[in-house]
């Protein structure tokens, strides 16, 4: 079965998701994170989905949940890189994301990472 | 019309054929009375049209006789649809377009006339078999030049919706997009889809979008601004919305729309400077010595 890759990056973890998702990988991803947060102790997650086409209320959903559940393990969550047809698939669907940050690049994202964890000290 | 006899058939045909070159002139004759009109279409243009559907009509009716409908007319069809599509788009009004057609009538009147000579039955009744054939091509002709007619219309307002969303670049991270005009559905999908297609190809963290223009903010534009907003945020760029007039912010306010999560701004220049503020660029006036 395939599976998405995690990748660590100093205090951060990196997911870059690179294929169509599917529901099954979705939960996988959802397992495999949450683990890797609590055993590297990660200050930061950053999902790249610029190669993400299609969504639907499920991945919507599975976004949202990952991103608090990465808060109650005391990591930020950034989602960068989103296409202009997931952003509005996913408010046409109802789906704002309200608790996920968000930025344009993986740059940008990696900024916002350090910058939210220099606050916090 | 499809019960016509045999000999009624053959007869409208056959005075096309032997009388062609006088039907013709007759009929050219006729046209370049009121309808003509030498600015828009050159003589040899229009003998060559006329005489291309005297010979289209005569094969019509030797083929499939005068029912209009039938296949044997598709020819007949297609060129009366290219000239009045043509003429549609020429600037032709639509009665020069009917007279086209309806023009022919004199001629052929005349032509059987002479035929028949003194037996009344037979003209009456190819009269009105002519009649009713120039009557149905009359009317075919208006309805393509209509049609005509109404795709340039469709055509401009697509142009016009274009025209309307401009998405400009203010700074190097910043864009604006200035609304003219209504707010609906379909607009804000053109402006959403132009304003993130932008946002990913500029690599801008902030965008304005400025409501000047837009005469009216009810429920259904709030609800299309907050959808715009929301799609950019989900991208990782920030929206301010600016121009908010007086009246509008009172209707907003009354309707009880809630903006909160948004900023807003009076004027362009606010949302301007606030934009400055989170890229961290300072402008100032330079001092002269």
């Amino acid at each position: 079965m395939e599976k998405i890759p995690i990748l660590k990056m100093g205090q951060f973890l990196l997911v870059t998701i690179q294929v169509d998702m599917h529901d099954r990988l979705a939960m996988a991803l959802q397992d495999d994170l949450t683990r890797m947060i609590s055993d590297t102790e990660a200050h930061g997650v950053l999902i790249d989905i610029s190669s993400l086409e299609i969504v639907d209320s499920f991945i919507g959903r599975m976004l949202a949940n990952i991103a608090a559940m990465s808060r109650v393990l005391d990591a930020q969550t950034v989602v960068v890189g989103m296409q202009p047809a997931v952003a509005i698939t996913l408010v046409e669907l109802g789906l704002s994301l309200p608790g996920v940050r968000t930025a344009l690049n993986v740059d940008a994202g990696m900024e916002l990472l350090r910058s939210s964890n220099g606050f916090r000290g | 019309m499809s019960t016509v006899p045999v000999d009624q058939r053959s007869s409208l045909g056959s005075i096309i054929t032997q009388n062609r070159e006088e039907i013709l002139a007759e009929w050219l004759r006729e046209m370049s009375g009121a309808t003509r009109r030498s600015d828009l279409i050159k003589e040899s243009d229009l003998r060559s049209q006329c005489t291309q559907f005297l010979s289209l009509m005569q094969s019509a009716i030797e083929s499939g006789g005068t029912n209009f409908q039938s296949n044997a007319w598709d020819g007949v069809r297609n060129l009366l649809g290219e000239i009045s599509k043509s003429r549609a788009q020429q600037g032709f009004t639509p009665t020069e377009t009917a007279m086209f057609v309806l023009s022919f009538k004199r001629p052929i009147f005349r032509q059987i006339r002479q035929i028949h000579k003194s037996d009344v039955d037979n003209i009456v009744s190819e009269t009105w078999t002519a009649t009713e054939l120039i009557d149905a091509m009359g009317v075919y002709t208006m309805e393509i030049y209509q049609k005509s007619r109404e795709e340039v219309i469709r055509r401009q307002q697509e142009e016009l919706l274009e025209l309307s969303t401009p998405v400009v670049k203010l700074w190097d991270g910043i864009l604006a997009l200035p609304i003219i005009g209504t707010l609906d559905s379909a607009r804000t999908q053109v402006v959403m889809e132009s304003l993130l297609q932008a946002i990913v190809q500029t690599n801008s963290r902030v965008a304005i979008i400025d409501i000047t223009g837009v005469p009216t903010v009810d429920t259904i534009v709030a609800q299309h601004l907050l959808k715009t907003v929301t799609a950019a945020r989900l991208m990782g760029a920030e929206c301010i919305i600016s121009g908010v007039r007086p009246q509008i912010a009172q209707t907003i306010v009354h309707l009880g729309i809630n903006l909160l999560d948004v900023t807003t701004k009076a004027t362009l220049s606010a949302a301007f400077q606030v934009a400055l503020d989170k890229a961290g660029l300072v402008l100032t006036r330079q001092t002269k010595s």
